[in-house]
Parts: structure tokens; sequence; C-alpha cells
């Protein structure tokens, strides 16, 4: 079990470092930083010296251990349009990326999860029926085409919600500035949040329908009935349980999808989050920040997928995963 | 032949069943017919399209579909900002996005069965390296890897169906080695190999067939998400670039006219969610009738 755990660890830490590798081939490959730092009069020598002092002429691998070093040390550069420490940019655009995909998974699992065990329970109830139509349709929808009919009904016709920002937000702990305990935030909040579940909940709803119609055909479900235990504990304890375990892989995998589409819905709802910023930064080619946002964005994956993993192991000890453990 | 006499009903051949399967599915077949549709539109587009996708009628900008008040029969769903005919840039963007969809998809699904399968079957070291390569890529969510991967190649709709080939080959790998994993504990694989059958026959022909399913529903999911990314790359212009006539950079670039013009909007909105749902609902019907434990 340590020994699984310690190995998963490990493999995070390559996983980074292949990561911050990729990150540093994009930052050299997008623009060059001496052109960045000075202006355009300034003399050949002076541009050669600058650029022998930053270490650029040294071979690529001593270049990528400083940048290691340096990211570790929590350096990933100066964003060469904010001025400031790629870091604490995203630090500050952080929260507001975290509060919407948590909400939106708040909403996908509050939603996915009864809707798909309803259909695969009752699967001829008219409901079901309406379930597997709508989810099919919540699949073929571009994130977009949801957010922009949202804003145009909820936001343009009746006025209800506000249709872009993120409204009054409250600093918490000293650095967490929430939206999340004003009215005015948890306003601006429902539109992109919702459009943001929009993009998981029908894959959820169609996983665990689909996971728990297979294990309802199972045989231990089918000696379940026959020793006459009650429905409620065959559907809830002994498939429901089995249901969810590929549902936690998909899920971890899932969540990335998530943070990604903030990207998409922070784009629209120009929310002020790390998406949005990364988008800029593609625009503007910043690439210190386009690569340290894959950095940190890549780090939230790893801790992820690893923490799915530890999950997976836990709930379900039949898994050996050949390779790790005994 | 002269076995008239015997009157068993013959069999029906493999073929024939898969249809009698597929086409007992209504969703599965009208998408069929959708896809078939579009596909004719997309290799005809330009005897189809009543104008060119890049004319632009300057006297007849946003105009409203035909039936509406104001409408051109002559631009049936109307024009936009500068006056091009929408309908027939739909129908060459047709074009573009099943090609797109095509190439992404299929490279991607072969090369992830392979590995899927190689990595469940052998275990170990090699199991060990290509799912260390495919954490990598899933380490990074596939819209970013391929907004980022764009980035740096720029944009352009040969750099975006790269990044999205690339992106979705992890979800196969995983599944297909998910899938041969459990399958090989099972009693038949076993039996197989005491019968001497060698690893290729046991992966391609024992194990695969067993596991298409869940590949083809996420094939499936595969298809309709390279045409939404691709959608949303050219929604945040990373995608074709103007003026070619994508469906997402279209309805970006009709995004500031939603309030003034509805159908500059909705109808590439619709045609991405018609083309999506139709593959959808496609492979739910193979699904269904490829399936040998959901026929009983």
């Amino acid at each position: 079990m340590i020994g699984f755990i310690l190995r998963r660890l490990l493999q995070a830490v390559l996983v980074m470092l292949t990561i911050s590798f990729a990150s540093f081939v994009i930052q050299g490959k997008l623009g060059d930083p001496v052109t960045q730092m000075v202006g355009q009069n300034v003399t050949l020598a002076e541009r050669a010296q600058l650029t022998e002092s930053l270490g650029l002429n040294d071979p690529l691998l001593q270049q990528y251990a400083r940048y290691l070093s340096d990211a570790l040390s929590g350096d990933l550069g100066v964003s060469y349009y904010h001025k400031q420490a790629t870091l604490a940019v995203i630090g500050d655009r952080l929260p507001a990326t975290l509060e919407l995909s948590f909400c939106a998974l708040l909403i996908v699992l509050l939603t996915a999860t009864p809707l798909g065990v309803f259909a695969a329970i009752r699967p001829r109830h008219i409901l079901s029926r309406l379930i597997v139509i709508v989810s099919t349709l919540g699949l073929s929808v571009p994130i977009f085409v949801v957010a922009m009919f949202l804003v145009y009904f909820f936001a343009v016709e009746w006025q209800w919600l506000p249709s872009f920002g993120r409204g009054e937000t409250h600093l918490l702990f000293g650095f967490w500035s929430s939206g999340l305990v004003t009215k005015d935030g948890l306003q601006h909040l429902l539109l992109p949040s919702v459009s943001l579940a929009f993009v998981l909940a029908p894959i959820f709803v169609r996983l665990i329908r689909a996971q728990m119609l297979e294990e309802l055909d199972s045989d231990y479900v089918r000696y379940a009935w026959s020793k006459g235990i009650p429905a409620h504990r065959v559907y809830f304890v002994h498939a429901l349980k089995n249901t969810m375990l590929p549902v936690i892989t998909v899920g971890g995998i899932q969540v990335g999808t998530l943070i990604a589409y903030t990207i998409l819905t922070e784009t629209i709802f120009q929310w002020p989050g790390m998406g949005l910023l990364f988008m800029e930064a593609v625009s503007r080619v910043d690439a210190p920040l386009i690569s340290a946002y894959l950095i940190v964005v890549g780090l939230i994956f790893v801790l992820i997928n690893t923490l799915v993993d530890l999950i997976y192991l836990w709930v379900n000890p039949r898994v050996r995963i050949p390779g790790y453990g005994q | 032949m002269t076995t008239q006499t015997l009157s068993a009903p013959t069999p029906r051949t493999p073929l024939q069943e898969f249809w009698y399967y597929f086409s007992s599915n209504k969703g599965a077949v009208a998408g069929l017919g959708f896809i078939v549709v579009i596909g004719f539109m997309a290799i005809f587009a330009d005897v189809i399209a009543p104008h060119s996708p890049s004319d632009q009628a300057r006297d007849a900008l946003l105009l409203p579909p035909a039936w509406m008040e104001g409408g051109n029969w002559a631009y049936l769903l109307g024009t936009d900002d500068v006056g091009r005919d929408i309908l027939s840039r739909l129908i060459h963007g047709a074009r573009l996005s099943l090609a797109v969809g095509m190439v992404a998809v299929t490279a991607s699904l072969a090369m992830g069965i392979l590995l899927g399968l190689v990595a469940g079957y052998f275990k170990g070291m090699i199991d060990t390296i290509i799912m260390r390569i495919v954490d990598i890529m899933l380490a990074m969510p596939s819209l970013l890897l391929a907004i980022a991967i764009v980035a740096v190649l720029g944009p352009s709709i040969v750099n975006a169906a790269l990044a999205i080939s690339i992106v979705s080959l992890p979800h196969y790998v995983r599944l297909t080695r998910a899938a041969t994993m459990a399958e090989m504990s099972r009693d038949y694989v076993t039996s197989s190999r005491v019968i001497g059958a060698g690893p290729l026959r046991l992966m391609f022909i024992c194990i695969l067939p067993n596991c298409l399913a869940p590949l083809i529903v996420q094939a499936t999911l595969g298809f309709s998400s390279a045409i939404l990314d691709m959608a949303a790359l050219g929604f945040l212009g990373l995608g074709a670039q103007p003026p070619t006539p994508e469906w997402g950079s279209m309805l970006a670039d009709a995004l500031q006219f939603v309030q003034r013009a509805w159908w500059v909007v909705t109808f590439p909105g619709l045609m991405i969610l018609l083309t999506v749902l139709a593959f959808n609902l496609m492979g739910d019907g193979l699904r269904d009738a490829l399936d040998p434990k959901l026929k009983q």
C-alpha cells in the first residue's frame, strides 16, 4: 500500500518534469526574450551581451536545469505584459477559476447521479426516455451555444442575471477573493457555472445509466433479488457501489475537461479567471505566462489524477495494479 | 444446389444481423441518414451551394431567412454581416468539420487500440512506459492541450486537426487497456492460450472484440468531440482562419449580432448540434447492434 503510494507519487513527479520540459520548450519557441526586454534601438553588440548574460547561449539542457531550479523555488519567470511574476498573476486569478469549476462540478454531481440512476432503474419510464434524449442532445451542444442562449434569455431578454464579470467579491483569509459570499457574486456565478456543467452532466448521466444497467444485469444482483433483499438495498447498496467505480476513473479524467472548458466559459462570460488570462496570454504571445499556466494547470491535474487513483485503490481493494504493490 | 427440401431458415450473415439490430433503433437510422446527407453535401459542396462561401453581396447585409419579412429567396437562410450567403457557408463548413473529424478519430483510434492492447496484454515494463506517456498526455485536458499545441504551431485548420487527433489518443489507450486487463483474467482467454493461441491472435481475435463496446461509445464521443473541439478552436480564433467557412468561427464572428440577427448565430449552432447529435445517435445504435451482451 505504502509502496504503491510512493510509486504513484514518483510518477507524478515524472509527469511534472515532462510538463515542465514541454513548457520550457514552448517558452523557447514563442518569441525571443531579448527582443521583449529591449526596444529596437539597441545595437547588436548590446543584444549579444544581453543574450550572453541571460544565459541564452548555454546548452539547452543547462538552460532547462536553470529553468527547473527556478521553478522549484517558485519562480516561473516574469510576464511580458503584466510585468509581474507569472505565479503571482495566476495566483490572483486562481480563486475565480476554482470557484467556477467547483460550482459546475457540484451541479453536475447533484443532477447526473439521480438522473442516471433513475434512468437505469426504470428504463421504460417516460421520464427515463426523456433523460436519455436530453442527455444525448446535451452531449451535442457546444458550450458556447449554450452560453450564448443562456445569456440571450436570462441576461438580455428577461434581465434576471448579469451576463459577464464576477460581481462583488470579498477577500477571505487574506488571500482568497471569493464571489461565493455575496449575493451579487453568486448571481454572477450562476450562468457561467450552469453553462460549464452542461458540458459534463450528459457524460455522467449516460455513464452512470449504462454502468448501472450493466450491474443490474449481473449475477450478484440477481442473487441479491432472489435472497429477497429489499429493492432500495439492491439498487443503492449493491448496484450503485459498483456503478460508481468506473465513474470515479472517468470523473478524474473529466475534471481536466472541466478546467479546460473554463477557458471557453471564461472567454464568453469575461470571467476574470485563469482561462481568460491564458487566452489573453496566447493572443499577446506572452510566453512566460503561457508556460506558467500550463505548469500550474498540469500540477492541478497531476494532483487530481493521483488522488483519484488512491481513492480508487481505497474503494476497490480488488484492483491489483500490476507492477505496483505486491 | 438441390437442397431446396430443407426448409430451415438460412442464418443471417453477420452483416444482415448487424443491420437487423441497427435498424431497430430509429434514432440511429435517423443519425445515419443525416450523416449521409451531410457527407453528400460535403463532397458536392461546390455544386450544391447556391453561392460561393466567400462572395460578399454588398446590397444584402444581414438579410433575414427567405421566409421572413425582408428575406430574399436567393439567400435561403439569410446573409451575414458582410453579405455572405449563410447556407452556402454552412454547406462548405460541413466539408471541413467532417474531414477533421474523420482524420482525428481514425488516427487516434488506431493508435489507441494498438497501444492499449499491447499495454494490457504484456503488462510490466511496456505497460508502465505506455501508461506514463498516456498519463503525461492526460495530465493536460484535451482542449487545453489542443489550444497549447495550436498556440505553438500557429493557428490553422491543419494544426487544429493534428492537435485534436493527438489529444484524443489517451482515452482510447486507457479504455482499451482497462478492458483488456479485465478480459485477460477470463476463462475463455486462458483456454485459448492453453489451446496454443499466439499473442497476436489472443490480442486481436479473442480480446479485442470483447473490448469494442466501450471503444465504439468512446469513438462516437470522439467524433463528436472532434467536431466540437474544432468548433471551440474556431470560436477562440485558433482554428480555421477567416474567410474559411468553419461553423465555430462563423459563430464567433456573429456573436455581436445576436440581438439584431438571430439567424447568423442560430444556424451554425444548429448545424454543429445536429451533426454531433447524428454521430452520437449512430454510435448508440452501433453499440446496441455490436455488443453481444446487450443483444440477448
